[in-house]
């Protein structure tokens, strides 16, 4: 098991949170709880997806990013910036405009992620063509489905492929040429402009390699502000940089669905959205799955296209960035014409391509030690029969089997549940007063009081 | 601690729900999950069979520190000559199933294959019994 502790991207203001439970019904690793009028996160079972801030309404919920000022303590700044980041802004933003946008905020380098996509996609192949692999290997591109695996499916890690994604390949390839360049590596710092919340956790804790080859994460909406705002304060001499990509248009798909599966040369599904993936996941898991070699599974609907972090509709991005491919004439299905950049250090990368196995991390074991994890499962199983089974959440628990489950973990009473206080103050073995001050422990004073903001805080973000 | 569960006879569409309620169970109970996945291959292909060629059937699983034990009793036509019905590719599935993508003729020599025990016993006309064990 992996000792190292986790770190995790997203961080509930307390002071902020108002108790409204949005979170708590969404999250599908059951990690977020209310109590004291506050949500409360079990960090083992958080797989940083983001739901829980994609329906936050006081954006309580935060995306913890480095300071955009540490970018100044290095000679040579790149921007690592995935094709989504392209796909924000209007048709009248160019991919110049953008390029030239960031070397105005003080980077030195801008530099797309998908310019390793082709080379990833040639390892792939050659993973998926090894007789030994588990199949159907699922891809590790994306983080919270990484981490999905290892908390809710971990039988399945296995499978998850060890090969490292394009974020890695292209980092290592950048720093690469700048140190035959002749630049010190102390002197290049790498900076991801990241959609999501997941892939800052996989920079921060990564899973199955040492450390990352990246200096520091930037949220990819604040980013997005920095760029519109050089980019419409533009003077009249104004002329963008021309810094045409060298990424090929098939490249910049990689980060959208079947981005990854376009490369993969065997019998491929793509899988986008969590409850897809958990419940394609919950098949495989079953052996219900058979004759298929490759999984592209990614946490957000229209992948990172609909990342956490992203500004612009998901499917019009989609669209802003598939319109690259029609501006285009060559023909990038032809891998013979086209060499990957990444061609230039192949053995340096390839030396470095893979990972180490992935430890399963199951949160759904009741206890280590079977005999007293079946005592639990008896004692949750008779909660249950006096549970009402509607999953309320007036517990300040997801569900009535979370509840049940705190409960036998001492993290609950069953007092908790607000139908059988009805019931006890039946009998009477309970005091209304008594059952009063519960609900107020679980979800503050305030929820109690009249309030007439709420109409205008419980908007619906999405 | 036993779990019981019933199947009828041409619901492919539930097939797969007691081997996805037993895989839960055995996940909290920190199961290793190279048991648990042959646990589940076993389930699976023994609930299959039951829908496929029977009426209807119970299952019992039994849980304990040592072995999980799936007892699986069908009510059904039985199987005549049950050495044939243990090769691998040997099949009596109608169209109709093999259609849906069933009938392989792999079943039960799978089970077989991940079982530490296998019992088997029909009598035509009546029924069939699997017990399967696999121990922890």
């Amino acid at each position: 098991m992996d000792k190292r502790e986790l770190h995790h991207a997203l961080k509930i203001l307390p002071e902020v949170c108002i108790g409204c439970s949005n979170c708590m019904r969404v999250c599908p690793t059951h990690a977020l709880r209310i109590s004291n009028g506050k949500a409360i996160l079990y960090p083992n079972r958080c797989i940083d997806c983001g739901e829980c801030y994609r329906v936050c309404p006081v954006n309580a919920i935060i995306v913890e990013q480095d300071d955009f000022n540490i970018i100044f303590e290095y000679k040579r700044r790149v921007a690592l910036i995935p094709a989504v980041l392209l796909g924000q802004f209007t048709e009248d933003v160019t991919t110049d405009d953008i390029h030239t946008a960031l070397i105005q905020l003080g980077f030195t380098d801008v530099f797309e992620v998908e310019n390793s996509a082709d080379f990833v996609g040639e390892y792939i192949n050659k993973y998926l063509a090894d007789p030994d692999k588990p199949k159907p290997v699922i891809s590790s591109f994306c983080p919270a489905i990484v981490r999905l695996i290892q908390v809710k499916y971990p039988a399945l890690v296995d499978n998850i492929m060890l090969l490292k994604p394009p974020l890695d390949l292209s980092a290592m390839y950048y720093k690469k040429m700048l140190m035959e360049q002749g630049v010190g590596e102390q002197d290049i710092g790498i900076f991801y402009v990241t959609p999501c919340a997941a892939k800052i956790a996989a920079v921060k804790s990564p899973v199955g390699e040492d450390k990352s080859e990246i200096s520091g994460v930037i949220n990819m909406d604040f980013i997005y502000n920095k760029v519109l705002k050089v980019y419409k304060n533009r003077d009249k001499e104004y002329e963008a940089l021309n810094r045409e990509t060298a990424c090929n248009p098939k490249n910049l798909m990689w980060s959208l669905t079947n981005g990854e599966a376009n490369f993969v040369k065997a019998k491929c599904l793509a899988i986008d959205s969590l409850d897809n993936a958990m419940e394609f996941l919950d098949k495989v898991e079953n052996q219900e799955i058979g004759d298929v070699d490759f999984l592209e599974i990614r946490a957000c609907d229209e992948s990172c296209a609909g990342g956490v972090l992203t500004t612009g509709n998901r499917f019009l991005t989609v669209q802003r960035l598939k319109s690259f491919f029609n501006d285009e004439k060559v023909n990038y299905d032809d891998d013979k014409a086209n060499i990957s950049i990444c061609d230039k250090y192949r053995d340096y990368l390839v030396g470095r391509i893979s990972v180490e196995p992935i430890a399963p991390r199951g949160i759904d074991k009741l206890d280590d030690d079977m005999t007293k994890a079946m005592k639990k499962m008896e004692r949750i199983n008779r909660i249950m029969c006096y549970l009402p089974g509607i999953d309320c959440g007036s517990c300040g628990a997801p569900t009535c089997q979370t509840l049940a489950e705190d409960i036998v973990h001492g993290r609950a009473a069953i007092s908790h549940c607000i139908f059988l206080q009805k019931t006890m103050e039946q009998i009477p073995m309970l005091n209304p007063s008594h059952s009063f001050r519960i609900m107020e422990k679980i979800w503050g004073k305030e929820r109690f009081q009249k309030d007439c903001s709420k109409a205008k805080t419980y908007r619906i973000r999405r | 601690m036993q779990l019981e569960y019933s199947i009828e006879g041409g619901d492919f569409s539930h097939a797969g729900f007691a081997s996805s309620q037993v895989k839960r169970v055995l996940k909290q109970l920190n199961v290793d999950p190279k048991l648990i996945k042959r646990v589940v291959v076993c389930l699976y292909e023994a609930e299959v069979n039951v829908v496929a060629h029977a009426y209807s059937g119970i299952i019992h699983v039994l849980i304990n520190t040592n072995e999980i034990v799936m007892k699986l009793a069908d009510k059904g036509p039985g199987i005549p000559d049950i050495s044939l019905a243990m090769q691998k590719g040997y099949s009596t599935a109608s169209d109709k199933v093999r259609e849906m993508g069933f009938g392989a003729g792999m079943g039960l020599p799978n089970i077989q294959h991940n079982a530490d025990d296998f019992k088997i016993s029909s009598n035509v006309g009546e029924g069939t019994n699997l017990e399967i064990t696999i121990k922890l």
